[in-house]
């Protein structure tokens, strides 16, 4: 502890706006242990890893435009929505919430900087070289690995080199998250202001909180994991190998163990921006913050007991369906209690709705959608039925695009002014979301009905009933895309030609950064701890 | 939630045009034919109502609210920010309403893993990219098959026109008596794969060393078609599942037939000549080594070895044989020897020894594949 006091208090030195002491150019960004360039760099990297990411489902979307094969060979189409699925993952959607950590965490507690600066670059600097090393497999003999996100044996271990090549990113990805994860309860349990409780802590802080001691549980298990692929693939272990004594099934257990508190790993810091940004345009507190709190608390507690229902149809004790069933069902009730609070803080307010607040707004429909198809999936005999189809591939769209993605913008449009100092074009940013919303519906409503009349997921090509829909999806798939080149426009459009912020653009925002930070704010946020009353 | 709008508006629709029945198969569930199928399709169409309810109510009150609550309309900005007695309703009228659904949703379950007393006993196997039907109690054990798409490449390929059944016909379907209660046994050979047949309700994950069980009791007559619904590989979306349902008369003579045909089966001891080999070998390898090795034997750079040229295909037979009845570990050559006859394997490997620039002029007769087997 007193040595990052110490790190933090001398980055802390130069002061303000003086900028003498750091390296420029280039340098500037390779060896800064500023949390707001850190912040700036994930969120860029993520950025990016969107647009990588997005190219793939692109392809994939163009080949499923009509029944047949048309563009691509069905090897690289599995190698396609593998990547695509571990790039968004692990790519996109993970480091931007980690990035808003940076950025906001030690504004939003009256902090100078994160607890552990150097830490926190390295922790960023291992996401190019993961990255690096999964569009790279691309192009090794064999292509990139073809097993799809969840990388089940035995397929896995069949696969070539590529295979290789991404369980040596998901373990350079983990480091990186535990290391970002210490970073975040470090600096939530020790940098607070004076008085600011942990009952006092903005909503966003405490999803982080608790989202951190998530990560830092299973991404240690996905390592082993992968791990054990690689030994089973090169060593001649049989952890996952019948032939040789073990269980391939034994795989999927420790892959979901990780897996489903990993989904909320990327939901929970969502709703901690939600429930940032429904207040501040409500313009009233946030309804029912102690049992908030449970809630994201329940459900991360929830979250390690449900993981077979990934596995309905692997075959296990009827038992143990029963009562993976019931668990999975209860976590509906914290989620139904935090849709509840957010329609609360709604309820009588003085609402406008701003680009932030219209993204919020969109996330809260569709994520109770995705929530709701969630409930259906975890009645076991019912996801006999539908998993492994498009039914599952809306749901967890539902919940990651419209719900993690969405938050993310949502967050974007809310704290730019802040990072920037600049407003963003507010109509091009109503032109964003009705965008993404009408495309993004357009693209996974209408898989819900190929889930459910037969079509499974991950294939290449389909019967001819399915052909409509398909076509539909693509059409709203391409939309959505080019929708999203709005983005960088905005935020360039704002950083050059932006009307210039005030301190508080949104009246009814008011944690630390909007009530004592200038805009845009200062290097390095609180020299001296405010105190918080 | 609009899905059941959407049914039920198709519904009023199909009662004046029986001709668009078909149509509702593209919005919902596919008509079932099996009390577990239906089970599980008024279990979903139940809990949608629920959901279609608890949605609208929810989404009434948010909507009121961002019309009626809006600073634009004057509106001011209550302070109210907690009430312990509506959190707890909250908390408690889901709990309630989720153990209501708990009931018929483990009655399903329970109704779905009762595979106790079967009148027949069939194992499936997946192999990389086909089904293997082996017919092990009940009317017709014995019987054993293997089942692969039927649809040409050149449909796939988009150069003759698609047929109906696109990609969800086969050569051998799965064929069982009406109202026979059928227990299914999936392993697999290679990865795992997953049985699935909606219009019966079934999906049964196939894992290589491990049987899972699962059933049906078909109570309609007909051809009902599925896919395998897990990740298995390239040809992971090529591989369907096709069942014919008939009467229990058709489902007898079709055992006799089967049994007629075994019967015919090949004589191991045969001598082949080589153009006979050749012939067989032909189709032997375009069904079972062609998604991997290719027509022209050139198999996948980096992944699928060519066999054109391969020292092991010019090289000692013995070891090409081994290779092909034994496969080989962690890698997608599989073990043949399970799937494919002595005479089979030995046609094959006839036609891969004296096919593309292979001309070693060998004829591998049954019997050296038969000497070969442990
Ligand atoms: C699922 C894909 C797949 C199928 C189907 C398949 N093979 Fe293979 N085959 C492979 C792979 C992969 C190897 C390379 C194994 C290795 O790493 O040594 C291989 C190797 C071989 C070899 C040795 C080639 C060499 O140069 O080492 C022969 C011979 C062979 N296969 C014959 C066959 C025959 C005959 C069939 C059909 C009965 C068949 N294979 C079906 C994937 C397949
Ligand atoms: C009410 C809450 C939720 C419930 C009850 C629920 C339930 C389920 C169930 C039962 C499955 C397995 C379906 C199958 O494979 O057959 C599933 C899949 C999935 N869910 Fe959820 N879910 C919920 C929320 C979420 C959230 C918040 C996320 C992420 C932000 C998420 C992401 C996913 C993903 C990625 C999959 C697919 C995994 C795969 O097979 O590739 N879910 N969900
Ligand atoms: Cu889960
Ligand atoms: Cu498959």
């Amino acid at each position: 502890m007193s040595a990052s006091i110490h790190d933090t208090a001398r980055a802390g030195h130069g002061g303000g706006e003086d900028h003498a002491h750091h390296p420029s150019g280039i340098m500037r960004w390779v060896m800064t242990t500023n949390h707001k360039d850190i912040g700036t760099m994930y969120l860029c990297f993520s950025f990016a890893m969107f647009l990588v990411g997005g190219l793939m489902a692109f392809i994939i979307r163009t080949e499923l435009f009509q029944p047949g094969l048309q563009f691509v060979a069905p090897d690289f189409f599995n190698q396609m929505t593998t990547l695509h699925g571990l790039i968004m993952v692990f790519g996109a959607i993970m480091p931007a919430f980690v990035g808003f950590a940076n950025w906001q965490i030690p504004m939003m507690i009256g902090a100078p900087d994160m607890a552990f600066p150097r830490m926190n670059n390295w922790s960023f600097w291992l996401l190019p070289p993961a990255a690096l090393l999964l569009v790279i497999s691309l192009f090794v003999p064999g292509g990139g690995p073809a097993a799809g996100w969840t990388m089940y044996v035995p397929l896995a271990t069949q696969m070539g080199p590529g295979m290789d090549f991404s369980i040596f990113a998901v373990h350079i990805l983990g480091m990186s998250s535990i290391m970002g994860s210490i970073n975040i309860i470090t600096t939530i349990l020790n940098l607070r202001a004076p008085g600011m409780t942990m009952m006092k802590l903005p909503m966003f802080c405490w999803t982080w909180l608790i989202t951190a001691y998530l990560l830092l549980a299973v991404m240690p298990v996905l390592a082993g994991a992968v791990t054990m692929i690689l030994t089973d693939r090169h060593f001649g272990t049989s952890f996952f190998n019948a032939a040789g004594g073990g269980d391939p099934v034994l795989y999927q257990h420790i892959f979901w163990f990780f897996g489903h508190p990993e989904v909320y790993i990327i939901a929970i810091p969502a709703f901690g921006v939600i429930s940032q940004v429904i207040p501040a345009f409500s313009r009233k507190p946030l309804f029912g913050y102690t049992a908030m709190v449970y809630a994201t608390a329940s459900i991360a507690i929830l979250s390690f007991i449900v993981w077979a229902h990934h596995m309905y149809t692997a075959g296990m004790p009827v038992t143990g369906q029963v009562y993976f069933m019931y668990a999975t069902m209860l976590i509906a009730v914290p989620t139904g209690v935090k849709v509840f609070n957010w329609v609360a803080t709604m309820w009588k307010g003085s609402l406008t709705f701003e680009t932030p607040m219209l993204f919020a707004v969109g996330f809260l429909f569709m994520f109770t959608m995705g929530g709701f198809s969630g409930l259906v999936l975890s009645m076991a005999a019912v996801d006999v039925q539908v998993h492994d189809t498009y039914y599952v591939v809306a749901h967890f769209h539902y919940v990651m695009v419209a719900g993690a993605l969405f938050s993310a913008f949502a967050g974007v449009y809310f704290w730019l002014p802040k990072w920037t100092g600049r407003m963003y074009d507010e109509t091009l940013g109503k032109w964003h979301f009705w965008l993404s919303m009408v495309f993004f519906n357009m693209t996974f409503f209408v898989q819900h009905f190929l889930g459910l009349a037969g079509m499974p997921r991950r294939v290449p090509d389909y019967a001819l009933q399915f052909a409509d829909f398909n076509m539909i999806s693509s059409i709203g798939s391409m939309g959505f895309g080019v929708s999203q080149v709005l983005l960088p426009y905005i935020v360039y459009k704002a950083v050059r030609h932006g009307a210039k912020a005030p301190q508080r653009p949104w009246d009814g925002a008011d944690t630390l950064e909007w009530t004592h930070l200038p805009a845009p704010a200062p290097y390095h946020s609180f020299e001296t701890p405010p105190v918080v009353k | 939630m609009r899905h059941r709008m959407a049914t039920s508006a198709s519904c009023v629709l199909l009662a004046g045009f029986p001709g668009l029945a078909s149509a509702a198969d593209r919005w919902n569930m596919q008509a079932p034919a099996s009390i577990v199928a239906q089970d599980i399709y008024d279990l979903h169409m139940l809990m949608m109502g629920i959901i279609v309810v608890i949605f609208v109510a929810v989404f009434a009150v948010m909507f009121y609210s961002v019309f009626a609550h809006r600073r634009s309309k004057g509106h001011q900005a209550a302070q109210f920010h907690e009430n312990t007695t509506v959190e707890l309703v909250w908390t408690i009228v889901p709990l309630i309403i989720l153990i209501l659904m708990a009931w018929p949703a483990t009655r399903t379950l329970l109704l779905l893993r009762d595979t106790s007393n079967p009148d027949i006993t069939i194992k499936v196997t997946g192999y990389q990219w086909k089904w293997g039907y082996d017919y092990l109690g009940g009317e017709g054990e014995g019987i054993s098959f293997v089942s692969a798409l039927a649809t040409s490449r050149d449909q796939i390929q988009g150069t003759v026109p698609k047929g109906e059944h696109y990609l969800l016909e086969v050569d051998n379907p799965l064929v069982v008596p009406l109202g026979k209660k059928i227990r299914i046994l999936a392993t697999g050979s290679d990865v795992i794969h997953s049985w699935w047949v909606p219009a019966l309700g079934i999906k049964q994950d196939a894992i290589p060393g491990f049987v899972r069980d699962t059933w049906f009791r078909a109570d309609k007559e007909g051809t009902f078609r599925g896919q395998c619904a897990e990740l298995c590989g390239k040809d992971h979306g090529f591989m369907p599942v096709v069942v014919e349902v008939v009467s229990a008369e058709k489902y007898s003579a079709w055992v006799g037939e089967q049994k007629k045909m075994a019967a015919r089966a090949d004589d191991p001891n045969k001598t082949w000549t080589l153009a006979d080999l050749m012939a067989r070998g032909a189709k032997v390898y375009a069904a079972n080594c062609m998604a991997c090795h290719q027509a022209n034997g050139q198999g996948v750079r980096g992944t699928f070895p060519a066999l054109d040229g391969s020292k092991a295909v010019s090289g000692p037979k013995v070891d090409q044989i081994s290779m092909v009845l034994n496969g080989k570990q962690g890698t997608a050559m599989a073990a043949f020897g399970k799937q494919l006859s002595d005479s089979e394997i030995a046609a094959v490997i006839t036609y891969t020894r004296n096919s593309w620039g292979n001309k070693t002029g060998e004829a591998i007769q049954p019997a050296e594949v038969r000497a070969q087997r442990k």
